[in-house]
């Protein structure tokens, strides 16, 4: 019998024949997709490094490169908007490769009848977020999908950065004995998100942490602490991040869930919707694995910045399991902190 | 954080593991009920702190667990209709039918949401006249009342686009049901403090005479557990067989009543087909005849819709206490969060998934 093998067909890569919202969730399944259809397809020594962006050299000049597409609903929310987030993701995304971010640009996908006073709102605020974290939208582009196609609204960003420090940060420059930094409480985000989502009131309105990232991180750099990788904490939140680096590294990563500072109205939130903080999206929050000699340096520094002054050391880097994270509760009992499947979705009782 | 810290207190915790200690003579098998209660356990590692010789086996009190395959079918047969939007809790979106589960139904075009209380779906059905609003209705007694409520709410409203697909089931003769198994090894229980402060705990009292076995009713944090663990020992170790209340700040013996009345109302006692265990008798509720009407099942003619669960799965053992989920071949192999093959290993109170997320490693060293 002929065995015949299409070269257009690939191997199943996936046990889902559609794209589920999980396979964008920060999770397993987005990780899924990445190495299994992503990263076969496009794979070069830059893309394997696996970090928030690439880093690559010019006539001399070390340069960042990333992009990100923002989606979020609704478009406005407490503490920021679609554009914020448009301005400050792709800024950290650069800083995180120890760049000072320097040019963007963006792409406007627009849904028919979306009203041009929310579209202005948004350009202001863009216009605002890239004047404080210092950089020029340089280029962009415009597109209007027929009314039902689009979400009122996506954007998606570009940038650049300048590499000024001699450094490389990267998952891959992680080695056990690094101390793990944390800039600040988790959770805001998403909570904001999902109480204006879902309609949930609070006594308090939670308000989203959105910021750029690169003032804490040339302060850490321009102080010289000798920092191996740095992430910022999105979708899938600290837990996802530490799992992602952990992972791309080899390592075992081991953190104190007392030192991960978790604001009251945000964990109130979280225990009535059946959801662990450590997994919920921030938007300006960042990891910092350092060598351990700096460490008090870098609290110092971090603390003497706005974004970092709720800044902990929550954790140590080992050699022990390859890409397993673990986290010691209150009692002093470790668990496996797991990547989720997906987002993590409310439970019943 | 206020009514939360408290209960979690590292030293209080560790003093309650050590009268434990000091009060075990011999080995005991305990078994929490709630889903709840085994997420707290392997989440704090709670059963870590336990002197050597007590074991806890983790019982059948996870809603989304015990759903049967069947219902899960009919959820999804109704999910795909063009004019139903489906309201569900999240975490029954992820679990697996005969083919599939609601969330590719979703991806495929289904209008499936995720809701956090019944009365969101009645307000939804109010918004969208032209559309079938259905709302499935997982849940021990805990979410009956709220369920209830709904439903009385859509018949005042005049509401003829609003139903349930009811898969609701009842802890007793579940508890009941794993007492007079041949397997049974549990020697004493903590009852799901959540069920009783709905039902109260006089349901227990008949169990406890006819089996001779202690019932602590119970809460959820850390110390909740432990001190309902010591009751349970403590009785045990007297020789007793009581009922027990731990869970005071939540729970009288006679219950809810305003909600109970309603539950009764509304609802319906019924046989109910347990995912894994297979059908007990009286250990569901569905809608009583005044309010047939809202039934999705008959509403969209699924009631004929029947499936078989995945050969390898061994949920029903874990479910009954029976065995401990690494104890399974396919466990983290070929059933994962990712690709459960039973619903022990989707819902975040399923036992194979909380020792999945939180045991993985330990599991596989010991």
């Amino acid at each position: 019998m002929k065995t015949s093998i299409t070269p257009n067909c690939p191997l199943p890569f996936s046990n889902h024949s559609n794209v589920l919202l999980a396979h964008g969730g920060g999770g397993r399944l987005m990780n899924e997709l990445i190495e299994k259809l992503f990263l076969p397809a496009f794979r070069n020594r830059l893309l394997d490094q696996r970090h928030d962006g690439a880093v690559i050299e010019v006539g001399g000049q070390r340069l960042a490169f990333t992009t990100d597409s923002y989606v979020v609903q609704p478009l406005f929310f407490p503490g920021g908007d679609i554009g914020t987030l448009a301005i400050n993701g792709t800024v950290n995304d650069l800083a995180m490769c120890g760049a000072r971010p320097k040019w963007m640009s963006a792409g406007f996908i627009i849904e028919e009848g979306l009203a041009m006073e929310t579209l202005a709102r948004v350009v202001r605020s863009m216009e605002q977020a890239a004047a404080v974290a210092g950089v020029h939208l340089v280029t962009g582009d415009t597109k209007v999908v027929d009314k039902g196609k689009g979400d009122g609204l996506f954007i998606n960003t570009a940038g650049l950065g300048v590499l000024e420090h001699n450094v490389v940060i990267a998952p891959s420059r992680v080695v056990a004995g690094d101390v793990v930094l944390l800039s600040g409480d988790v959770g805001r985000h998403g909570m904001a998100i999902m109480s204006v989502r879902e309609g949930l009131q609070f006594e308090s309105v939670i308000e989203s942490d959105c910021a750029p990232l690169v003032g804490p991180v040339m302060a850490l750099l321009d102080a010289g602490v000798e920092v191996h990788c740095l992430r910022d904490l999105t979708r899938g939140g600290l837990a996802s991040a530490l799992n992602e680096i952990a992972g791309v590294a080899r390592v075992q990563v081991d953190i104190d869930e007392s030192a991960v500072p978790v604001r009251d109205d945000v964990r109130g939130a979280c225990e009535i919707l059946g959801l662990d903080p450590l997994y919920v999206a921030n938007e300006g929050r960042l990891v910092a694995f350092i060598s351990p000699r700096d460490l008090p340096l870098a609290l110092d520094v971090l603390h003497a910045h706005p974004l970092g002054e709720g800044a902990t050391f929550i954790g140590t880097v080992g050699a022990g399991t390859p890409g397993l994270v673990t986290v010691k509760n209150g009692l002093g009992v470790a668990r496996v902190l797991d990547l989720l499947s997906g987002e993590q979705l409310p439970r019943i009782c | 954080m206020k009514f939360l810290d408290e209960y979690r207190d590292a030293a209080l915790t560790r003093q309650l593991a050590a009268k434990l200690a000091q009060r075990v003579t011999r080995p005991w098998t305990l078994m929490e009920v709630c889903g709840g209660q085994t997420h707290a356990i392997v989440k704090f590692g709670l059963d870590t702190l336990l002197p050597p010789g007590l074991e806890l086996v983790h019982g059948p009190g996870c809603p989304v667990c015990v759903t049967p395959i069947e219902l899960i079918d009919k959820a999804l047969e109704i999910a795909a209709r063009p004019e139903v939007i489906f309201c569900s809790f999240g975490d029954m979106l992820r679990v697996p039918g005969s083919k599939m589960d609601l969330l590719s139904v979703k991806a495929r075009g289904g209008d499936v949401r995720i809701v956090y209380s019944p009365i969101d779906a009645v307000k939804l059905a109010q918004d969208k006249p032209s559309r079938e609003v259905v709302f499935f209705a997982v849940g021990f007694e805990t979410t009956a009342p709220a369920n209830a409520i709904a439903v009385a709410q859509a018949r005042q409203f005049g509401l003829k686009n609003f139903s349930l697909l009811v898969s609701h089931v009842l802890v007793p003769p579940a508890m009941e049901a794993i007492l007079a198994s041949p397997d049974n090894r549990v020697q004493g229980f903590l009852a799901a403090g959540h069920v009783c402060a709905i039902m109260g705990y006089t349901e227990y009292e008949p169990l406890v005479r006819k089996h001779r076995v202690p019932i602590v009713v119970t809460g959820f944090e850390p110390l909740d557990i432990l001190q309902g663990l010591l009751m349970c020992v403590d009785l045990l170790e007297s020789g007793r067989a009581e009922v027990e209340n731990q869970y005071t700040r939540a729970v009288r013996r006679e219950g809810n009543r305003p909600a109970l009345e309603l539950v009764r109302e509304v609802f319906r006692v019924v046989p109910r087909k347990w995912r894994g265990i297979g059908e007990i008798p009286q250990s569901g509720l569905g809608l009583s005849e005044a309010y047939a009407e809202f039934d999705a099942e008959m509403r969209f003619g699924v009631a004929g819709v029947g499936a078989e669960e995945s050969g390898e799965c061994i949920s029903g053992l874990i479910l009954q206490g029976v065995r401990k989920p690494h104890e399974c071949p396919a466990f983290g192999a070929r059933c994962t969060p990712d690709h459960p093959l039973g619903a022990t290993m989707v819902s975040s109170e399923g036992a194979c998934a909380a020792y999945h997320r939180y045991r993985r490693v330990q599991a596989a060293t010991h």
